[in-house]
């Protein structure tokens, strides 16, 4: 049991875009603050976070959607802003996409193919079957699940080698997004490449992403490899007076009481045979879930700034 | 997908288990990387990571262009590795409870030796 968690893999794939004190403001407002983060070649990214935390600015300015206010983008290793070479090699899938009024599905699909050099056509005509889409129809008739879905055929058979998915499944079922996975992971697994989700399905995706960017009110507050997240945090509970006894000393993230039993999120990774202390104390010591760790990671309505990790909100027990 | 625990490590658990109970014979070929990801729907990356953890622990091995192998004697060494984590992960959680229920330990052997596995 011991002695297995330290196979940390030193991260020596390229890099192939990279922002550095990247920001944007919109008047009086910062929507990007000061960001710096790399994405590196045939890695699936989570981009996370809140409503309103900077994540659509941030891919509108990797994607040449928009320009920053002050720092620098570098896309395949040149700025993006109206660079043709870079623009080829990207795809970006946002969320309500719209479309020219009398397009039908197939118009939409056409141009694609001629704007996409990586275009896979075979693939997507797959994904329209897969998906139901009906070729004739034109896209102000489809539903949302629909027009979501017309998204996700552009984003995965573009093949890109930078690919953003931006709330790709807005009105898609369980059922179709679980489709969407898996054609993603089957199809990355052949073809690598970067790709860019950004959700609130926290859930449905950790097992898929690589890595983590989480961004709290424009600025990244975790930048981390997703499996070394997944054991990074813990929940004890128990006994109140047993619970604060075995968290003394590390840095507590949250904390909740009823009566004589606490609960208490702890930033720690727990050895086995600290685990197994806990244990025999009587107390439940669990793993927090990504969902859970980008909660208690990011600023909540009317807390202020008592839970986001960059200021002095840690507070330390000791 | 159990929290908490890296995936890696889970997936490498699950191969070993395969071992252990004969679903793997040795030297038979493994199910690939990408197998294993569409499988349990997680990131290739991960999946190809719990194989090289097998690999580096002499579980595996590979074959340049074919794929990993089940190494010869990969089933005794995972029995033997096993035992060693018995005490920890069963025994403990065992006496714990039985503690707080006030079952004594002498108590506790005279029901592992009247114990009988039902039918």
């Amino acid at each position: 049991m011991n002695a297995r968690h330290d196979l940390t893999v030193v991260d020596d794939t390229p890099v192939i875009a990279s922002v550095r004190n990247l920001t944007k403001t919109y008047g009086d407002f910062t929507a990007v603050d000061g960001v710096d983060f790399d994405l590196h070649a045939d890695k699936i990214y989570g981009l996370l976070g809140r409503n309103g935390a900077g994540k659509t600015t941030v891919m509108q300015l990797l994607t040449a959607q928009n320009r920053q206010s002050a720092g620098t983008v570098e896309v395949f290793g040149m700025p993006p802003f109206e660079n043709g070479a870079v623009s080829a090699d990207v795809c970006f899938v946002k969320e309500s996409q719209k479309y020219p009024d009398d397009f039908k599905v197939r118009h939409v699909l056409t141009c694609a193919a001629r704007l996409l050099p990586h275009w896979d056509q075979a693939f997507a005509d797959d994904l329209v079957r897969d998906f139901d889409l009906p070729p004739s129809r034109k896209v102000k008739k489809l539903s949302r699940g629909m027009t979501s879905a017309l998204g996700i055929v552009i984003g995965l058979a573009s093949r890109a080698p930078l690919t953003f998915f931006d709330e790709p499944y807005l009105g898609l079922d369980a059922v179709a997004r679980h489709m969407f996975y898996d054609r993603l992971l089957a199809d990355y697994a052949e073809n690598p490449r970067t790709i860019v989700l950004s959700t609130h399905l926290i859930d449905e995706v950790s097992d898929l992403i690589e890595h983590v960017l989480l961004i709290d009110k424009g600025r990244i507050v975790i930048d981390a490899d997703a499996d070394d997240l997944r054991h990074s945090a813990f929940v004890i509970s128990g006994a109140a007076d047993a619970v604060e006894k075995f968290v003394a000393g590390h840095t507590v993230l949250h904390r909740e009481s009823l009566g004589s039993m606490a609960r208490v999120s702890i930033d720690a990774a727990l050895t086995d045979a600290q685990r197994a202390h806990a244990s025999s104390l009587g107390l439940a010591a669990e793993p927090l879930s990504l969902q859970q760790l980008v909660i208690r990671n990011t600023t909540a309505y009317g807390r202020g700034a008592s839970l986001t990790s960059d200021h002095a909100t840690k507070e330390s027990v000791s | 997908m159990d929290e908490g625990r890296p995936l890696f490590i889970q997936i490498a658990e699950m191969v070993e288990n395969s071992i252990i109970d004969g679903g793997l014979a040795e030297e038979s070929q493994v199910p690939s990387t990408n197998e294993l990801a569409a499988f349990h729907r997680i990131n290739p990356a991960t999946a190809g990571k719990g194989l090289a953890k097998l690999v580096a622990d002499g579980i595996l091995y590979k074959k340049r262009g074919i794929g990993m192998f089940v190494t010869t004697g990969a089933r005794d060494a995972l029995r033997f590795r096993r035992r060693d984590d018995f005490a920890d992960q069963f025994i403990r959680p065992l006496v714990t409870e039985a503690r707080k229920l006030g079952v004594t330990v002498d108590e506790l052997k005279s029901m592992l030796d009247n114990w009988e596995e039902a039918p």
